[in-house]
């Protein structure tokens, strides 16, 4: 059996609002879920969801209602946890009257190592996230994206064998988003086990060994990408142009997506050849037929829209 | 937390603060040491003061105030006559708030009262009650502290009459103002008039520390009046047996006097050896007594 | 300890960058203005306007930094969310509360040992000399740094546990409460009801006695302090500091950050 690196048991948090504190708002239900050591776990959910609850939980930021929860085999209320991962939070903030370096020096200081090793880390961490030129900038003058990398360059700081990750990829832009997945594709190659939260469904299909969907303080459903969306696929695609002299396609053609000049049509895959000969018929030139899969995307927005209608009552709380 | 951190907690709070208690004891010695009596009065100057209180001049009169009945209430429970302090403080005060009424009221009866009962410096008295009367001239009340002042420790008949007389023209005064006015006016010091003066501050005065000392005076009025009628029995006795009493009982035995008699506290009073009666020596009523010039 | 230290350093350098430290010139221009004006104007009392002037200010601005800042140490880093990444590090939370404690009183202490400085150089300016007697401003100073840190100390616990602003009232009342302890001990002897009277003096001995470090008067007239005092106002600090820094821990122990 495989080592867990996460292992969650039953984690219920209610927040208390109101007058006094006297009501309560059940942001996390019972939730039970195991990270495997060495595994990237993608967090999925609609902003509000219980994500960033269930990481400010583990990082004891906030103490649970009920449940508990274990990080390498130590309840996380034991400090020395702490010594083994890496935390970013979601928009971080760091002291703006700090360069990057010095933050990181920082930091380094609560991992006992030696000057110069605090040092040689440092500048290794500046040079992954691509901020060596900036380490000398006080943070004030950071844009959100730059304050992300710095976020990261801390959260693996200490080369922690769990590293957990809310919505690393916002505020990024593209070369940022690829950069922060080359990080954990690394660190997946190194062995560490990665947990990361998104609501970027692309990020997720695209790096994670299994998922966690989680709405409305409600674990939906955990799996691999493949495995939730299911394999069976659902149609066929065919992609094809016509020339302006074609005759008409008649019915087929209604049904077809025009962008440009293209135009796409989906059909079953009993239907596909008698698709294809008329087609062919009218003129079409066709130019690729590919299979089409359920996205984690429909997956997600049927979970999502399944809470919505059953539960009316769960308030999704505003951020 | 588990409950036992709670504990923990709660112990450590408790003994903690047991220390601080120890601690602020001695710290107390240290610091009488170091004349805490300069330091309580470092600004002296009412101008001073009044200017460094911007807009909040009431306010910081209020706490010269406190300050003020503080620094007679210590006094008075450390059984010290040194009042000095008293009228800067009232001055202060004073010019800080001039509508601020028990000043004058606590403040004349307290600066003009003889030692030991106050600074005796009735002058000052009727300084801070003419200031208030320029601020307050309706205030007929700061008349009747001036007439006292006059009548009780200046001595001054006429002028206590004229106060008293002034202030009766206002409607709200007392309507036995006027007449108590004539009668001084006339009579000047009477044992009747200073029981009535007395007895009125006693129903009516609103502050603790001027109701009891109006009635220290009633008691020690009572006292001479006491006093007096006893020298009268001993003069009696000296008449009937050709020689004056030494003893109370001497008085008593003789038929004289049904029993000992006692002053307000309960304290029997006593003959000196010229047979002339005295307060007994352990009343309190002693501490304020005016020991006239010579005696010890 | 080293993590505590670490934190400490880290708040002293804030402080620094954040230029606290510029009151220095205002508190230097005080002095030296003042220094001028009475040596030109009086004669006799040079040393108790210099010294209370000196004191009084040094006073105010370490309680303005104390109350301030102290209110700030904690909240600001929940509200800037700077205090996330810093709490998944190997350091307790009541490593942390220490840590910044004692980081601000390390930044008062240089600010204050500065201030004192400029108020003996003002001091030699004016007198020509310095003598014996006035170790007695040295130890006055020392006093209200004893105080300062109980400020901080009070203004981190209130902000333990509700807002900025609250936090700042609470302080700044517990302060002015605290120098009115002689005041409600004293207020017995028939103006009050007994009960009361005995109810006030417990609180008396309970609220954070602020009189206690107030030795201004009997350093501008050059009178000696005892060494009992300045032993005993010492361990009265340090014993209630840590009542109130013991609380603030419990209570940040346990906060749920938002």
């Amino acid at each position: 059996m495989t080592e867990l690196a996460i292992d969650i048991e039953n984690l219920t948090k209610d927040y208390p609002y109101g007058f006094l504190h006297l009501k309560k708002r059940r942001s996390l239900e019972s939730l039970t879920m195991q990270v495997q050591a060495g595994e990237v776990f993608g967090f999925l959910g609609p902003n509000g969801a219980g994500k960033s609850t269930t990481i400010k939980l583990l990082m004891r930021l906030i103490f649970p209602t009920a449940g508990s929860a274990r990080i390498l085999g130590k309840p996380i209320s034991d400090i020395e946890m702490h010594r083994d991962i890496g935390y970013l939070p979601e928009q971080p903030y760091f002291y703006d009257y700090l360069t990057a370096a010095e933050l990181l020096d920082y930091f380094a200081r609560f991992h006992d190592f030696t000057a110069a090793e605090r040092r040689e880390r440092v500048q290794r961490m500046l040079k992954k996230v691509g901020l060596e030129s900036a380490g000398r900038i006080q943070l004030r003058k950071y844009s959100k994206g730059m304050l992300q990398r710095v976020g990261l360059a801390q959260a693996i700081l200490h080369d922690p064998a769990v590293v957990v990750l809310d919505e690393p990829m916002s505020g990024l832009d593209p070369v940022g988003r690829r950069e922060v997945r080359d990080i954990i594709l690394e660190l997946k190659k190194q062995g560490k086990t990665v947990l990361f939260s998104t609501h970027i469904l692309s990020d997720a299909e695209m790096l994670c060994d299994r998922v966690g969907v989680i709405v409305g303080g409600k674990l939906q459903g955990v799996g691999a990408p493949s495995e939730l969306v299911g394999v069976k696929a659902q149609g066929m695609e065919i992609l094809f142009e016509l020339p302006a002299d074609a005759a008409s396609g008649g019915e087929l053609l209604a049904q077809a997506t025009r962008t440009g000049d293209r135009y796409r049509l989906q059909v079953e895959e009993s239907g596909l050849y008698t698709a294809m000969e008329r087609l062919g018929a009218a003129g079409a030139k066709i130019l690729s037929v590919t299979q089409v899969k359920p996205s984690l995307e429909e997956y997600f927005m049927h979970l999502v829209e399944a809470d919505r209608a059953q539960s009316a009552a769960v308030e999704v709380r505003a951020k | 937390m588990s409950s036992k951190n709670y504990i923990a907690l709660f112990l450590f709070v408790l003994l903690g603060f047991a220390g601080v208690w120890r601690l602020q004891e001695r710290i107390d010695v240290q610091q009488s040491e170091v004349a805490r009596e300069d330091d309580q009065l470092m600004l002296r100057s009412s101008k001073l003061v009044k200017g460094l209180s911007l807009e909040y001049a009431p306010l910081v009169a209020d706490i010269y105030w406190t300050r003020v009945v503080q620094y007679f209430g210590n006094k008075q429970a450390e059984n010290q006559v040194d009042l000095r302090l008293l009228w800067p403080l009232l001055d202060v005060t004073s010019v800080l708030d001039p509508q601020l009424m028990p000043v004058y009221h606590f403040g004349s009866t307290f600066l003009s009262d003889a030692s030991p009962r106050g600074a005796g410096r009735p002058d000052l008295a009727v300084e801070l009650l003419e200031r208030g009367l320029r601020a307050n001239p309706d205030e007929w009340r700061l008349y009747y502290d001036l007439g006292f002042v006059y009548y009780f420790d200046m001595k001054d008949y006429a002028k206590a009459s004229a106060a008293l007389y002034e202030g009766s023209k206002n409607p709200k005064a007392f309507i036995w103002m006027k007449a108590m006015a004539a009668k001084i006016a006339t009579e000047g010091n009477s044992t009747e008039t200073s029981n009535f003066l007395w007895q009125d501050v006693y129903n009516t005065t609103k502050d603790p520390l001027v109701k009891q000392n109006a009635l220290r005076h009633l008691q020690l009025l009572r006292a001479e009046d006491d006093r007096k009628q006893i020298d009268v029995l001993a003069d009696e006795y000296q008449k009937r047996f050709g020689r004056r009493p030494v003893r109370m009982s001497e008085l008593v035995q003789s038929g004289l006097l049904r029993r000992e008699p006692v002053d307000a506290l309960g304290y029997p009073y006593i003959l000196s050896e010229a047979g002339r009666a005295e307060l007994n020596l352990k009343t309190p009523l002693r501490d304020k007594w005016i020991k006239a010039p010579g005696s010890k | 300890m080293t993590r505590i230290g670490t934190v400490a350093l880290n708040t002293f350098r804030e402080a620094v960058r954040d230029r606290v430290l510029y009151n220095l010139v205002f508190f230097a221009l005080v002095m030296m203005a003042a220094a001028i004006l009475v040596g030109q104007i009086s004669i006799g009392i040079e040393q108790i306007v210099i010294v209370s002037l000196g004191l009084s200010a040094i006073s105010i601005i370490g309680l303005l930094i104390s109350v301030f800042i102290g209110v700030g140490l904690v909240s600001k880093e929940i509200d800037k969310r700077t205090l996330y990444a810093l709490l998944a590090k190997p350091l307790r939370r009541w490593e942390f509360i220490l840590g910044k404690f004692a980081g601000l009183v390390l930044t008062l202490t240089v600010n204050t040992a500065a201030m004192a400085a400029g108020l003996f150089l003002a001091l030699f300016y004016v007198k020509r000399s310095l003598e014996q007697a006035d170790t007695v401003v040295l130890i006055a100073v020392y006093f209200i740094l004893l105080k300062l840190a109980l400020v901080v100390a009070l203004a981190m616990l209130f902000s333990c546990f509700t807002t900025p602003l609250l936090a700042i009232l609470f302080t700044a009342g517990l302060y002015i409460a605290g120098l009115f302890v002689h005041e409600m001990r004293g207020l017995q002897g028939g103006l009050i009801d007994p009960m009361l009277g005995r109810l006030l003096r417990w609180i008396s001995y309970l609220l954070p006695n602020f009189e206690n470090f107030d030795v201004m008067g009997a350093a501008a007239h050059g009178r000696v302090i005892p060494g009992a005092l300045i032993a005993q106002n010492t361990a009265y600090a340090v014993v209630y500091c840590a009542i109130v820094l013991a609380v603030a821990m419990a209570i940040f122990s346990q906060r749920n950050l938002k």
